[in-house]
């Protein structure tokens, strides 16, 4: 959700019954506008918040001029002072997907993990175990890659894309109407395509290049990972993802108003396909 | 100058004083060049050259009282102007001559310049519209832009070009009836109004909305709009909440709401729980409590709670855990029983037609009989005690209509753990799951929330404590006493002690055990009717099988006692505000179930579930696989089960038939040799 609206985002997406504290909320109104002073981002997101056993994680990005240029992300465990996250790597994804558990809530602790690893002696080979040691920041930064990828999302023509390549934040937007915001296909996830060179001819001629040209949330596999709902007497939509969750997207249909927020332990639901 | 143009009277009236400065007539050819292009350009002049009104880009900033002004005009007024033209341009040009002021009027200089070339005028200013007029090359004076000609009769190659422009712009398709020019009087419209930043950037947006709007304009006031029908019919829902009951009785019921409703105070739990960041928004907080409150006024309800939010997938559940008063359950409960009694009777009346069948077949062919007895019911808990002890409503907003939800029976809880499914939001939505869950999602969604409150709901140490009972402690076979009182005495606890210690929180409702019940029932108890097995039933704990009674941690156990979950805690707890610890309130979040919150600060407490309904397991889940296949018959004397021959078996058989055979041939052949000979002697 965009810093700029905090107090109203945090409103329409308390829905799923998680937000900030007064005293949270207050400290992220001050930070985040020195956060965006002093990186220069010309916009500033609050993603959300990942429970810890022993404290919580908040986290924000920050987007420049363009949208779809990759994030970053910052960290704070008290709303005040924020630390740059790295970018997140292959490598680090693949390596703490071993990590399995919730998130202690301290960035320094460390998971180990024992592997057992073939090593050659000579003649002779053996399995030796080796401890590896994943840095819980590690596991912070591609968990909050994963969610990113997978689950953030964006109505359709929040965001419009001009013929010289960057992606701008679409002034006149003024909300879906109530019939489209019911739908999974006028919603887009944030990153850049994946499966939109895929579509057929037909499909392709369809979409308009300047506002579809992000993958929408139609074909996400599993099917029904996500619930859309009403809310507020038919004046809010909330979509929530059954993936990850704890991911609620709100949007008030005829209005600018949209955003998500992560508020969960961050952990993939893995049981998904049992629960449906 | 600044009048608005729309007048078609206007342009006749120019020359007054109120007029940007005129150089006098007779200045110098650079000057003017000068001055007019840094002066601003007023409409009229514009008018009267015949360009269109908009095409005078810079001169929207300068003239004071401008803004008032439309730019665009009708095309009628357009071609007024164009023939006026000539004729407002005389009379601004007599009547600067008359005033002889020092001040320039911007539209003059154009008519000065008579020998001066149009193009730097129109160029510099105008930039690409003026390029590619035919009508450039000339120069004013063949235009017949001569100051003192009033006979102008045909109109100029350059009014053609600009009609010829104009007429074409206006062109209107079968298939729609904006013109490019009707859209783009709107766009500029549109933009100059709303005067958005950087409005290049957002354009080709502009240009659809503009579009938009014109094609799909908003309804007539006297029509409904459909798309907002249900949002609106939700409104009138919510509306009926907030009007007061009653219209003369008004003074009697405020006396008697002043006294103790059953209704909570939801709004003080709501802002405690907010400051833990857990909760609804105040103004939904707000709804629920007088959907409580609507709940209250239609049942008759000794105590009501709020209990919390389940998510569902289409729709959401708020539940509200309540208690009858005394004696008013019982209509409902009859019902239910004489539905299971109904149940059982049906079921006995199967068992005899089987019995029949049976023997029937007999003479044929001895069917093996059912081997596989389905396990003993085990009866539900009575209302009031165990996991009914409260009472369920569900709506799924405020406004809706409260539902109530069927007692669980512990079949149910005992399924329920061994499914994950998501709910739906519609009660009478079937649960399809292996094991088959027996019951719908009303059946679902109460064994769940009998199973979350279990476990979940706490109160600080102290705040309930056992009724004063003589010990009835053996016979209940230490499951502990099942009822508890507010202590009068409680001081609540200082909110560090409840965030450091999980000791000082207590559980306060009963633990249910692995058969699905609170007290454990044997199930191989016989009923009355059976005797005929021959158990003893004196002692109910002894069953004669396997049956061990299990027994589950007693009532108001601290919370230090609980299983950990893979070496983590079970619970998490934290003061609300690091900030100012002196003020915050004591937030509990349990690991095992998230979404369950509790709150303590002096002596209130409450608790709070919010989230899908489900438990937390680090492990993926795993469905319970199929039982093993039954044995079909019984081997006995007629039925044999055989296993097949094997090859090699077939094959030494067939192989010892032929030497049978080969050996009985042989003997033949012997004997008639035999026979053969014998005739010889």
């Amino acid at each position: 959700m965009d810093a700029d609206s905090l107090l109203l985002s945090l409103e329409l997406a308390s829905g799923s019954g998680q937000g900030l504290s007064p005293d949270r909320r207050a400290s992220l109104l001050t930070s985040l506008l020195l956060v965006k002073r002093d990186y220069r981002y010309s916009r500033v997101l609050f993603w959300g918040r990942i429970l810890g056993l022993v404290a919580d994680y908040y986290i924000a990005q920050g987007l420049d001029a363009d949208q779809l240029a990759p994030r970053k992300t910052l960290y704070s465990l008290n709303c005040m002072e924020w630390s740059l996250l790295p970018p997140a790597t292959e490598e680090m994804i693949t390596q703490t997907s071993v990590v399995k558990g919730r998130f202690m809530g301290d960035p320094s602790h460390e998971y180990e993990y024992t592997e057992l690893q073939k090593v050659n002696e000579g003649d002779k080979a053996y399995e030796e175990e080796i401890v590896i040691r994943i840095k819980e920041e590690t596991r912070l930064v591609s968990i909050i890659d994963q969610i990113d990828k997978a689950v953030a999302i964006i109505p359709r023509g929040a965001l419009f894309k001009s013929p010289f390549g960057p992606t701008h934040v679409n002034r006149t937007f003024e909300g879906l109407t109530l019939s489209e915001a019911k739908k999974l296909s006028s919603y887009f996830h944030f990153r850049e395509p994946i499966d939109l060179k895929n579509k057929t001819l037909l499909e392709k001629a369809d979409l308009d290049p300047s506002l579809d040209f992000m993958d929408s949330l139609e074909h996400d596999i599993p099917k029904g990972s996500w619930s859309i709902q009403m809310e507020r007497g038919n004046a809010l939509v909330v979509l929530r993802s059954l993936l990850w969750p704890g991911l609620t997207f709100y949007h008030a249909p005829g209005t600018k108003n949209c955003g998500y927020i992560y508020v969960g332990t961050g952990e993939k639901n893995m049981d998904l396909p049992f629960m449906l | 100058m600044a009048d608005p143009p729309s007048d078609p009277e206007q342009p006749a009236q120019q020359g007054s004083p109120p007029e940007p400065p005129a150089v006098p007539f007779t200045a110098p050819p650079e000057a003017p060049l000068q001055a007019e292009l840094e002066t601003p350009r007023s409409p009229e002049m514009l008018a009267a050259l015949g360009w269109p009104q908009g095409a005078g880009l810079g001169q929207y900033e300068e003239p004071p009282g401008s803004l008032a002004y439309q730019p665009y005009l009708d095309e009628n007024l357009m071609l007024e102007q164009l023939q006026q033209g000539q004729g407002s341009l005389f009379q601004q040009l007599e009547s600067a001559f008359q005033d002889a002021q020092p001040d320039a009027l911007a539209q003059y200089h154009a008519y000065q310049r008579e020998e001066q070339p149009f193009q730097p005028y129109g160029g510099a200013q105008h930039g690409p519209y003026m390029r590619d007029d035919p009508s450039l090359q000339f120069s004013p004076s063949e235009l017949g832009f001569v100051p003192y000609d009033v006979e102008v009769s045909e109109p100029e190659p350059r009014e053609l070009a600009v009609q010829n422009a104009k007429a074409y712009l206006l062109q209107t398709s079968i298939s729609c009836d904006l013109s490019l020019y009707e859209h783009l009087v709107n766009m500029l419209t549109k933009i100059l109004n709303q005067r958005p930043a950087d409005p290049l950037s957002i354009l080709e947006s502009l240009n659809r909305t503009t579009q938009l709007e014109w094609f799909h304009p908003k309804l007539d006031s006297l029509r409904d709009d459909p798309e907002m029908q249900p949002t609106y019919e939700m409104a009138e829902k919510q509306k009926t909440l907030f009007i007061k009951g009653g219209g003369v009785e008004g003074e009697q019921e405020m006396e008697e709401e002043v006294a103790d409703t059953a209704v909570p105070n939801l709004m003080e739990s709501a802002f405690y729980f907010e400051q833990g960041g857990v909760g609804l928004s105040s103004d939904e907080s707000f709804r629920v409590f007088l959907a409580l409150k609507q709940l209250v006024e239609q049942q008759p309800i000794h105590t009501c709670r709020f209990w919390g939010k389940v998510l569902g997938l289409r729709r959401s559940y708020l539940v509200a855990e309540v208690e009858f008063r005394e004696g008013e359950e019982e209509v409902e409960e009859e019902e239910v029983e004489e539905l299971m009694e109904g149940a059982d009777l049906t079921a006995e009346a199967h068992g005899g037609e089987e019995e029949g069948e049976e023997d029937e077949e007999k003479a044929a062919d001895v069917l093996p009989k059912l081997q596989w007895r389905p396990p003993p019911v085990i009866p539900r808990e009575e209302s009031r005690s165990g996991a009914n002890k409260y009472l369920y409503f569900v709506c799924n907003e405020p406004g809706r209509p409260w539902a109530r939800l069927p007692h669980v029976t512990p079949a149910q809880i005992v399924q329920a753990r061994k499914i994950k499914k998501f709910l739906t939001g519609f009660l009478d939505a079937p649960v399809v799951s292996y094991p088959p869950f027996p019951g719908n999602e009303a059946n679902y969604l109460r064994a769940q929330i009998a199973r979350i409150s279990a476990a979940t709901h706490i109160s600080p140490l102290g705040f309930y404590q056992f009724n004063e009972e003589e010990g009835d402690e053996e016979e209940e076979g230490g499951a502990g006493r099942d009822s508890f009182e507010e202590n009068p005495d409680f001081e609540g606890l200082p909110v560090f002690e409840l965030v450091d210690s999980m000791a000082n929180w207590v559980h306060h409702m009963q633990h249910i055990l692995p058969q699905g019940r609170c007290t454990w029932v044997n199930p191989l108890q016989k009923k009355e009717e059976e005797e005929e097995l021959g158990e003893e039933e004196e002692k109910g704990d002894e069953g004669m099988e396997e049956a061990e009674q299990e027994i589950g941690p007693p009532l108001l156990t601290p919370l230090s006692e609980d299983a950990e979950i893979m070496h983590m805690s079970p619970w998490t707890a934290r003061l609300s505000c690091s900030l100012c610890p002196q003020y915050s309130v004591a937030i509990v979040r349990s690991n095992l179930w998230p979404g369950a919150y509790a709150f303590a600060m002096g002596k209130k407490f409450e608790n709070l579930y919010i989230g899908w309904g489900h438990k937390y397991s680090p492990d993926n889940f795993n469905p319970m696989l199929p039982p093993p296949v039954q044995q079909e018959y019984p081997s006995g004397l007629e039925i044999m089960e055989m296993s097949d021959p094997t090859v090699e078996e077939e094959q030494a058989l067939k192989a010892a038939q032929e030497q049978a055979l080969a050996a009985a041939e042989e003997e033949e052949e012997d004997e008639e040799e035999d026979e053969d000979e014998d005739p010889d002697d």
